[in-house]
């Protein structure tokens, strides 16, 4: 089913260019998200071609763990689409830097977005934009809300309570308290360490001391989150060791265990799988009444190849793309993924809802090894994977791996020297 | 027979027949591995390919950010190799020796479900082993369980101490098959005579396999050795399909393969090297290339052939 449409597509799509070349506009979407396929040919592009005749769509995604080569390799022979989807950060930068990305730092769309926002995908200075920021995820802990009400526990908002509800549904015995493994290593730093830590580290006022050379991974806002992290392992499976992340998603969704902390990319998939009616809570902070930050973390972009014949209906498009009536289509036909622009937007799902209300009381930040920092080597988001994975097994105190990561950090980055 | 007094002819046809098999070997094979041992001696600055001679090679074995990592892969590899070695081959020997008795029945059968799983993929193995495994849905812990013995029982592709043997153990339960094919072959091709001769002379039973068949098997068994050392330092997807690139738990299953690819094609935010990719490959290359001739010249050439 999914192939013949994505068949039919690719079919049509050649047609179309083709026959339309003579008068209209066409251009061709390059983009690592075969999963939205249907989104975009049944809700974005007629939403986009009906305001703007004269130019065609054609989206043409590659699966993802091909984009970057297939992308790399369409551009270096001149054959790839005119608008081109962005990875955050290094990716996206490294393009921009072979000329590959066009500078639109002056596109009127990009006054909707915030300087977190926009930082995926401008140069390290912030004076240049290479592409519209388009949808961002949230972490936090989603949990089930039928486990909560049995065992008669409230959202946890503060330390305290998070651990005196984890104990409880532990005494109680009768579901895990948090479904999470180690064994792909990625949950523990992402789903972990990056998602109760800038509570810590205050957000993007942390972030970016680290970055300047300010503050340092052995700091104790920066130790601090691994100390929590040291205490999870109590409360997850038996055997978490080997635990993957599917298995932790299975777990969860057959209502085994009771919180999962998570990042909102989960809501649809989840949606369709548990039998149980499902909440979110943010990371606890540290005391009651302290400012809460989540990590709202930037994740996909969209810009121009500098090499396009059709520049000003690219910047048509990408102007679109920055507009509250993109935000909005886009937001509601994958809830999970959020528009990164500051115009409001109504979503339907309860779950994402959620996700989403807390930018309004939280402070936001992105994930704190993704700008800059994982350029060298040793790569420090590996090593933050490593890190998080071994505190939480309690090999490593919480101490020795912030030392270790300082060291490896300091080795090849100038301002933390 | 007319034309034997004029000048033998240029025998096109060896040229042409040879053709498409040098043609495809060299452009998927020699090509390849010689831009390889190219590419390790360039670097990349300012999207420039700059010539370094051998900086990388200095890089990899100096500095310590990537010396640890390579110590590790290789020491984890020989690890890997050693579990073959002891377990694989002598397993593979036994099975051979059991499976060539004239007695056994239902042998055809064994021999092929023992074979079967040589011709698995590597994803299907690593899935299907990690699914049996699997401390939340696995049989291991409930199978542990019936017989008393749950204490037994741990997260082994999840410690860092059980992990690479775990993984061996299921490399050699896949590759088995390989030296008991070989041997099985060297087996049945020993003379009755011989063998007959020796039990005139009162040899049976397990001495004649210790006394006759072993000596006459060495051969083979050293071209296994060879062939489980070459597999072995050039293994890569079970430990990619079971525990993902990064060789976890903390590197403990990374071997050079893993660590090369990382390398090459980069990871999550780790951008791909291909010139650091590349220098780990060519000494992956370098290491293969010295165990081989070591066996060749050292092993191979003075090793007693019998004829019958």
């Amino acid at each position: 089913m999914k192939k013949s449409h994505l068949i039919g597509a690719m079919l049509a799509s050649t047609f179309i260019a083709g026959a339309a070349a003579a008068q209209d506009v066409t251009l061709t979407i390059e983009s690592w998200r075969n999963d939205d396929l249907a989104i975009w040919q049944d809700k974005i592009i007629p939403a986009f071609e009906a305001e703007h005749p004269g130019i065609k769509l054609n989206f043409t995604p590659s699966a993802p763990a091909e984009y970057n080569a297939v992308l790399n390799s369409k551009l270096d022979a001149g054959s790839a689409g005119d608008i081109i989807t962005c990875r955050p950060f290094d990716a996206s930068l490294a393009l921009y830097e072979a000329g590959h990305l066009a500078d639109i730092s002056d596109l009127e769309g990009m006054a909707n977005f915030s300087p977190v926002a926009k930082s995926g995908w401008s140069t390290d200075d912030a004076s240049v934009q290479f592409c519209v920021p388009m949808a961002s995820v949230i972490h936090g802990f989603i949990y089930n809300k039928d486990a909560f009400a049995e065992l008669g526990i409230e959202e946890p908002t503060t330390e305290a309570e998070f651990f005196a509800a984890l104990d409880t549904i532990k005494e109680d015995g009768s579901y895990i308290p948090m479904a999470m493994g180690t064994n792909d290593q990625w949950e523990a730093a992402t789903m972990g360490y990056n998602n109760i830590g800038p509570n810590y580290w205050k957000g993007e006022d942390g972030r970016l001391a680290l970055l300047a050379g300010d503050q340092k991974l052995t700091d104790e806002a920066w130790v601090a989150p691994y100390r929590q992290l040291a205490k999870w392992g109590d409360y997850l499976g038996d055997g978490y060791e080997a635990q993957t992340y599917p298995d932790s998603q299975n777990i969860f969704t057959l209502g085994r265990a009771a919180i999962y902390p998570t990042g909102s990319w989960e809501i649809s998939g989840f949606n369709g799988l548990a039998d149980f009616e499902m909440g979110a809570f943010y990371p606890p902070v540290q005391n009651a009444g302290d400012t809460c930050y989540i990590s709202d973390h930037t994740d996909i972009g969209i810009g121009m190849n500098a090499a396009t014949p059709n520049k000003e209906a690219a910047q048509t498009f990408l102007n679109w793309v920055g507009s509250s009536e993109f935000a909005m289509i886009f937001a509601n036909a994958l809830p999970g993924f959020f528009p990164l622009s500051s115009a409001p937007v109504t979503l339907e799902d309860p779950l994402a809802q959620e996700f989403i209300s807390w930018r309004g009381e939280c402070e936001s930040t992105i994930r704190s090894t993704y700008q800059v920092l994982s350029r060298g080597t040793p790569n420090l988001e590996n090593e933050t994977w490593n890190a998080s994975v071994a505190v939480i097994k309690g090999e490593e105190s919480p101490e020795d791996a912030g030392k270790r990561l300082q060291e490896g950090l300091a080795s090849w980055y100038e301002p933390q020297k | 027979m007319s034309d034997q007094h004029t000048r033998p002819k240029t025998r096109w046809h060896i040229a042409v027949f040879l053709a498409p098999a040098v043609l495809v070997y060299t452009a998927v094979m020699v090509y390849p591995l010689f831009n390889t041992l190219r590419l390790s001696l360039f670097t990349e600055i300012d999207q420039e390919r700059v010539y370094v001679g051998l900086q990388n090679f200095k890089t990899l074995f100096n500095e310590s950010v990537w010396s640890t990592q390579f110590w590790n892969a290789l020491g984890n590899n020989f690890w890997f190799f050693i579990i073959h070695m002891l377990v694989q081959n002598p397993i593979g020997i036994a099975l051979a020796a059991i499976l060539s008795h004239p007695k056994l029945r239902f042998a055809s059968f064994y021999r092929s479900a023992i074979f079967i799983p040589t011709i698995l993929s590597f994803v299907i193995v690593g899935f299907a082993w990690k699914l049996i495994l699997s401390p939340i849905w696995g049989i291991a812990p409930g199978m542990l369980d019936a017989i008393g013995l749950k204490s037994l029982y741990a997260p082994w592709l999840g410690k860092e101490a059980y992990a690479l043997t775990t993984l061996s153990l299921v490399s050699v339960w896949q590759f088995v098959g390989i030296p008991m094919m070989l041997i099985y072959a060297a087996l049945l091709s020993i003379p009755d005579e011989i063998l007959e001769a020796a039990e005139v002379e009162g040899i049976t039973g397990l001495s004649a396999f210790w006394k006759i068949k072993l000596p006459l098997i060495l051969p083979s068994i050293g071209i296994i050795s060879i062939l489980t050392f070459v597999a072995n330092f050039n293994a890569f997807d079970l430990i990619y399909a079971a525990q993902g690139a990064l060789a976890g738990p903390d590197f403990s299953t990374d071997i050079l393969g893993t660590f090369m690819y990382r390398t090459f094609f980069g990871f999550q935010l780790q951008l791909g090297d291909p010139h650091m990719g590349s220098t780990i490959a060519s000494a992956m290359f370098a290491i293969i290339l010295v165990g081989v001739c070591l066996y060749l010249f050292g092993i191979q050439s003075r090793m007693r052939r019998y004829q019958f």
